[in-house]
């Protein structure tokens, strides 16, 4: 059975890591729904946030895959339950009216995101949250939003 | 001191003999530090032979072999050799050069990005930018390429990196925080497999490539002595196990030994060491499972663990340890095992195929050939192959009887491999003969390193079953294709006598079976490469055969 797993990576900070990590899943047919790259504490290593939609077999292949690349120094299968995920999105919304502008405003507010810029045409708003959260804002906004940019999940363990 | 020099020390440093290679722009200054140095270049006259080369040299010595082209052609003519050791994890380090660092991404002349080319095909790859990298890249390559699972290794080094001098630390040891080779066996696992195995009636062991890697030959023979279990190989671990041994069935699989086939599926425990189940050697991965066969897989590469199929007792570790592990838990758990009823099946099968055996009725055919080399070579002969029918016959009817003396392209089957890795082997090994079971086709495309094996002093002995076609092809258009014959008729072109002796070689044409014992005498005595060309008929086939994608069971006899 499919279900979504997030996994968490340690690797080496160097050029070309990135391209060998994305190159893997490519050659080995892993689909995977996002990544995201950014420094951790220490210089000389990234974390790598990866969400994929799979069975356990397909997962723990993944995994195995993932550690044996030389530049990958560590691979966690996050827990949801125990960890601690988020996304940023930033939505750009088409409104004129008042009317709309105000019930967009209230969204945002119900959603806990924030009204980042405004111009006559457009509200853009900028949403932290789960996945589950940003889609659930997207949902409610879909008729006005021209743009959209989510950044993927990034994550760490709990505790 | 510059990087060509530091390239050339740390190479020293790793032992590294010879060198196969072929110049140009981008690594001329490596090559002008080798004119100083005692370290030996063999000029190969094409990078893939190159690369094959260093694969034969690193399979049977054990050693990573060393292969160096220059940038852009000479760097994607590698790509070829690179494939073939990543398939079939065979340690070589491959040295590129590159335009230099500032000319990266310009599209410079003989510019060509070989790092993001061979990143899906090596186990690692390297450029350095500086020239004070080159000494950690160096031991970190030979490390990489040859604990673990081993692969080839790439540095791409740019030319101004070769040129500029830096201050050079050399390490004499290296940890690599994404890579610990060294995974000892979980105690627990080999005492469960260890159960299982005795609690079977008819266990088998399927010997794969890593027991020849591993050197572990012995430890698998006393395993499967104790069990009294029969041996299979796969084709990558084709004399693993002595073929002449009595609890020895040949290798499974697409052109296995039809006993083997046939005692797979019948066995309730398997003991799989260090096979990857390419379905090249089980088949259809369901209906192998289905027989609902138990099965422990051993092997150091934790990926391989139900990478194509479920397995009941995966053991992760270096098989020498493994086996080693299990044999004491084994000795300490049971006496040795009779086993009657299951080894009386086992020759049962047995004779029952060898009886119906039919090598033919021409006075030469492939079987025949092969056979009569078995029995005219010494038994430390080490033998290689070509790709096509040629393989298969080897794989057949060739019973290796010392461990580790048999190597084929088994993983990529590339077309081509057998001649250069046999000059390579016979580099490693120069005391005894390297023996090339070859196709046609297969030796065209790297015959011209006739060149390097005559120039170079380094006699093998081809034997050519010159058929005059692509003959696997055309072997599957019988069998699949309605006998449309399509692209197969080489047209016994060219004259391979006279192709040898254009290169300076000993050419000989053989047309009947008294002709080849004579052929091979006269090649085992010669102190210069030998082509032996035996004519053999454009219509025999390979058989038994299991067709691509069907079962183990419905082995196609005859
Ligand atoms: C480089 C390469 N190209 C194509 C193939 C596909 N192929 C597999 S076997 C074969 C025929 C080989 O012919 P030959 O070397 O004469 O051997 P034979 O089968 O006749 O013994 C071909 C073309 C291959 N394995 N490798
Ligand atoms: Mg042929």
């Amino acid at each position: 059975m499919n279900r979504t797993h997030i996994i968490s990576t340690i690797v080496e900070n160097k050029p070309g890591v990135l391209h060998k990590v994305s190159n893997m899943f490519r050659a080995r047919g892993f689909n995977i729904d996002s990544i995201s790259v950014g420094t951790t504490e220490k210089n000389d290593l990234s974390r790598m946030t990866i969400v994929i939609n799979a069975d356990e077999q397909t997962l723990k292949q993944l995994v195995k895959q993932l550690a044996k690349l030389i530049d990958v120094v560590h691979v966690d299968v996050l827990d949801p339950q125990n960890a601690i995920y988020r996304e940023l999105a930033l939505v750009k919304l088409h409104a004129t009216e008042t009317k709309s502008r105000l019930e967009i405003i209230s969204y945002a507010n119900v959603f806990d995101s924030k009204v980042v810029d405004v111009s006559p045409e457009h509200i853009t708003v900028e949403i932290t949250g789960t996945p589950d959260k940003i889609d659930a804002f997207i949902k409610i906004v879909s008729p006005w939003i021209k743009e959209l940019a989510r950044t993927g999940v990034t994550a760490l363990m709990r505790g | 001191m510059s990087g060509a020099k530091a390239l050339i020390k740390a190479l020293k440093r790793e032992k590294v003999e010879v060198i196969f290679g072929l110049p140009g722009g981008a690594i001329m200054p490596v090559y002008d530090e080798l004119y100083n140095s005692d370290i030996r270049h063999i000029l190969a006259r094409h990078e893939q032979s190159a690369a094959h080369m260093a694969d034969g040299y690193a399979r049977v010595s054990h050693k990573a072999g060393v292969c160096m082209a220059t940038s852009g052609p000479g760097a994607t003519n590698l790509v070829t050799g690179l494939a073939n050791a990543y398939m079939d994890s065979s340690p070589i380090v491959a040295i590129t050069g590159q335009v230099p660092v500032s000319m990266i991404g310009k599209d410079a002349f003989q510019e060509t990005d070989i790092i993001g080319i061979s990143t899906p095909i090596t186990k690692y790859n390297m450029q350095p930018r500086d020239p004070s990298e080159i000494p950690l890249a160096v031991k970190k390559a030979f490390y990489i390429a040859t604990t673990g699972r081993p692969g080839p290794v790439l540095i791409d080094l740019p030319k101004d990196v070769q040129d500029k001098s830096a201050d050079m630390v050399f390490p004499n040891t290296i940890e690599i925080r994404g890579y610990r080779p060294n995974i000892q066996p979980d105690p627990l696992a080999i005492a469960k497999a260890a159960d299982l195995l005795l609690s079977a009636e008819r266990p088998i062991i399927m010997s794969g490539g890593g027991v020849i890697i591993a050197n572990a030959f012995q430890e698998l023979q006393a395993v499967a002595e104790f069990l009294q279990a029969p041996v299979a190989t796969t084709f990558k671990g084709k004399g693993s196990f002595p073929e002449n041994h009595p609890l020895s069935l040949g290798s499974i699989g697409m052109h296995g030994h039809p006993e083997a086939n046939k005692l797979i599926i019948e066995a309730d425990v398997l003991l799989a060491v260090a096979s990857r189940f390419s379905d090249r050697s089980v088949g259809r991965f369901d209906e192998f499972i289905a027989t609902g066969i138990k099965i422990i897989h051993a092997d150091i590469d934790p990926s391989e663990i139900e990478k194509n199929l479920p397995v009941h007792i995966p053991i992760i570790g270096d098989v020498k340890v493994v086996l080693t592990e299990l044999l004491k838990v084994l000795i300490k758990k049971a006496v040795k095992k009779e086993r009657t009823i299951w080894l009386k099946r086992v020759e049962e099968v047995k004779q029952e195929f060898r009886s119906k055996q039919d090598f033919g009725s021409n006075e030469i055919t492939a079987p025949k050939i092969i056979k009569k080399l078995r029995e005219l070579l010494p038994i430390d002969t080490i033998v290689t192959t070509e790709v096509g029918q040629n393989q298969m016959w080897a794989s057949l009817h060739f019973d290796v009887i010392k461990p580790g003396t048999f190597f084929s392209s088994t993983g990529l089957g590339t077309m081509g491999f057998g001649f250069p890795a046999a000059i390579g082997a016979k580099v490693a090994c120069p005391n005894v003969p390297v023996v090339d079971i070859a196709g046609d086709g297969s030796f065209g495309m790297t015959a011209n390193s006739l060149a390097t094996s005559v120039l170079e002093k380094i006699p093998v002995i081809v034997v050519i079953l010159n058929n005059g076609v692509l003959g696997m092809v055309a072997q599957w258009q019988r069998m699949f294709y309605n006998r449309r014959m399509m692209a197969v008729n080489l047209h016994n072109v060219p004259d391979m006598v006279k192709l040898a002796e254009a290169y300076g070689a000993q050419g000989i044409r053989v047309q009947s079976m008294d002709e080849f014992t004579k052929a091979v005498k006269l090649a085992l005595s010669s102190d210069v490469t030998t082509v032996i060309d035996v004519i053999i008929s454009p219509e025999e086939d390979v058989l038994p055969f299991v067709a691509p994608g069907s079962a183990l069971k419905d082995m196609i006899l005859a």
